[in-house]
């Protein structure tokens, strides 16, 4: 019983912390380390900004943008809405962030079609993430969509290599901006630099314009900043630990300590034969370590099963639903035998003094 | 003489709530080596007492106990342990045998204490249990054995480090007639032939038969030599022994 409940605190510890592996592996795979994201001063997600056209057009013609083989530069405007569909966990419908942009901003990240094609510009057509596609049922190829002003007919899965945007629907920047009435102006912009460099560069050269009024974030920092979209989760998942990780302390030290009474004799009878109190006192809490170390084994073999879990949580950046795959990494698995050691440690500690302690007479009478 | 336990005016008091029991007085002792005494006297007597101060695992209220020259009292702790080891081979009235491990594990434990490699540590074990005549057991648990192959068990491991002195508290209390005999010539063999001094604790008059020397106990106070307590003479004898078989012919 003792093992088991060390090793459910240690389980709930590692599913808390593959939740937050999991939630930043995907904003990890989401950034491009050489793409700014423009939103506007003060704004610290793309649904709370606003970039003109006039800026939108300012920063495309920004030095250090690079731009494609056909000389055209790597800057998309975006536009960011959410729409509500039902859900596996939610069938009253959960949000899910709808992005219209166009075709420099597809090839600007790394997706790839899973199913069907890409939408055609001036169409209502929509791609759909392959998370999306899995967790909404509606969301299939083939079926119609209701959000915005009418209905949209989904025409192909993108696969965003567990990122960010597998959760999200992209259609053409045109008809998206139409719908929700932002044909004058864009959400975000999207710049990819030529070099390292030239990013902190464009990076300044766009803060320091006051006519754009407008802030950059590396994507690295943005999606990085988004993680906190798991932070009440982890919270909860360690509090959790933490609270059964008492209760998994106190069980060791009374089991440490019924072991410690059954064994009394066992205990009297090898200090008459020459061990030291050291070598009973480094006996028992050695049993407490490997105890909760079986234990912490346990919890980890346990939580593994997450890792082919796939979940949501709400961004409240964007008042819609990411999803992600819980990692039950090396990291996490380190954490729960380190957490399971540390309940060893604290509650094998008292007992093995005991047994140590105890006078030899007194512990071959308890016997 | 080359004495082996040295005792003089031990005294051990328990305070039992405001009450203080003597439960030895003034004990003046000496054992030579090579000796198979025979400490005796009923219940309560103080006879487990004086071998535990002998022992060391108790500490005397007054007095001193000077074991090999020695007052193992004023050692500290991990001397006392590494003397405990060399010293003293103690043996147990229910033959405190570690359930977990084999009859050769058992007898090995003492060895993990020495510098002795683990190959030379079984060798020691399978010589002692050897000794015994429980070499063919060597593998079975203590579950696996009678209770007086369990201590013969508990007499190899208190062998097995060849000490100097052999301490046995009771040791046929939990026997029945013919395993007690077993295990009170295979003392018997270790004194004679193997040169073991050893100091027997029993209330039992026939466990006499195989020392060579007996004292009694009364009340806590060691009687004169010869002397037994009146209440003792007038006991009846409560176990019928067989005669003693040869331990090392069934090895």
């Amino acid at each position: 019983m003792t093992a088991l409940g060390i090793a459910l605190s240690v389980m709930i510890l590692v599913a808390s912390l593959a939740l937050v592996n999991g939630l930043r592996t995907v904003f990890k795979n989401t950034a491009n380390p050489l793409q700014l994201l423009v939103l506007r001063k003060g704004a610290t997600s793309e649904l709370g900004s606003v970039i003109s056209t006039e800026a939108s057009r300012i920063l495309r013609a920004k030095a250090g943008v690079a731009t494609d083989s056909a000389g055209r530069p790597l800057a998309s405007a975006e536009v960011i809405n959410v729409a509500n569909l039902p859900s596996v966990d939610n069938p009253k419908g959960m949000n899910v962030t709808v992005r219209g942009l166009n075709e420099m901003g597809i090839e600007m990240r790394s997706v790839r079609l899973a199913e069907g094609r890409w939408f055609r510009p001036g169409l209502r057509e929509i791609v759909v993430g392959k998370a999306v596609a899995k967790r909404y049922p509606s969301a299939q190829v083939g079926n119609r969509v209701r959000f915005g002003k009418g209905d949209w007919e989904i025409v192909g899965v993108m696969d965003g290599g567990d990122s960010a945007l597998d959760s999200e629907i992209w259609g053409d920047l045109n008809e998206i901006a139409s719908d929700y009435n932002r044909q004058e102006s864009a959400n975000s912009v999207l710049l990819r630099a030529t070099d390292p460099v030239t990013l902190d560069a464009l990076k300044h050269s766009i803060e320091d314009d006051l006519q754009l009024g407008a802030t950059a974030l590396t994507e690295m920092d943005y999606y990085e900043s988004q993680t906190s979209s798991g932070a009440p989760l982890e919270f909860l998942g360690i509090f959790v630990a933490v609270v059964m990780a008492i209760g998994g302390g106190f069980a060791t030290t009374n089991t440490m300590y019924a072991a410690v009474a059954r064994r009394a004799k066992e205990i009297g009878t090898l200090r008459t034969l020459g061990f030291t109190e050291g070598s009973i006192l480094l006996s028992f809490f050695t049993e407490a370590l490997l105890l909760s170390l079986a234990a912490g084994v346990l919890g980890g073999v346990l939580a593994l099963p997450l890792n082919w879990v796939t979940t949501g949580v709400g961004r409240v950046a964007s008042f819609s639903e990411i999803s992600f795959r819980f990692r039950v990494g090396a990291a996490a698995m380190f954490s729960g035998l380190i957490f399971a050691l540390v309940l060893g440690v604290l509650g094998g500690v008292l007992p093995a003094r005991a047994a140590a302690k105890k006078e030899i007479l007194s512990a071959l009478r308890e016997g | 003489m080359d004495t082996v336990i040295e005792a003089r005016r031990l005294s051990k008091d328990y305070a039992h709530d405001d009450n203080r029991v003597s439960a030895l007085k003034d004990v003046d002792l000496e054992v030579a080596r090579g000796a198979l005494l025979a400490l005796m006297g009923p219940s309560g007597s103080g006879k487990s007492t004086l071998l535990h101060l002998v022992a060391a695992m108790d500490r005397p209220t007054s007095g001193e106990v000077l074991v090999l020259g020695q007052d193992p009292h004023s050692l500290g702790g991990r001397e006392l342990a590494r003397w405990r080891n060399v010293h003293i081979g103690f043996i147990f009235q229910s033959f405190n045998l570690i359930p977990v491990l084999t009859a050769l594990e058992n007898v090995a434990l003492p060895l993990k204490l020495t510098n002795l490699s683990t190959r030379e540590q079984v060798e020691h074990a399978v010589t002692a249990l050897e000794l015994v005549g429980l070499r063919d057991r060597m593998n079975h648990f203590p579950r696996q054995l009678s209770g007086g192959q369990e201590q013969r068990v508990a007499i190899a491991r208190a062998i097995v480090t060849d000490p100097d002195l052999i301490l046995a508290d009771e040791p046929t209390g939990n026997l029945d007639a013919s395993s007690a005999n077993d295990v009170l010539s295979l003392l018997s063999v270790l004194n004679s032939e193997h040169g073991k001094t050893v100091v027997l604790v029993t209330h039992d008059p026939h466990a006499a038969h195989y020392a060579k020397s007996i004292r009694y106990l009364d009340k806590g106070v060691l009687l004169p030599e010869g002397q037994v307590p009146q209440d003792w003479i007038a006991a009846p004898i409560s176990r019928s022994f067989q005669p003693m078989p040869d331990v090392r012919s069934e090895a």
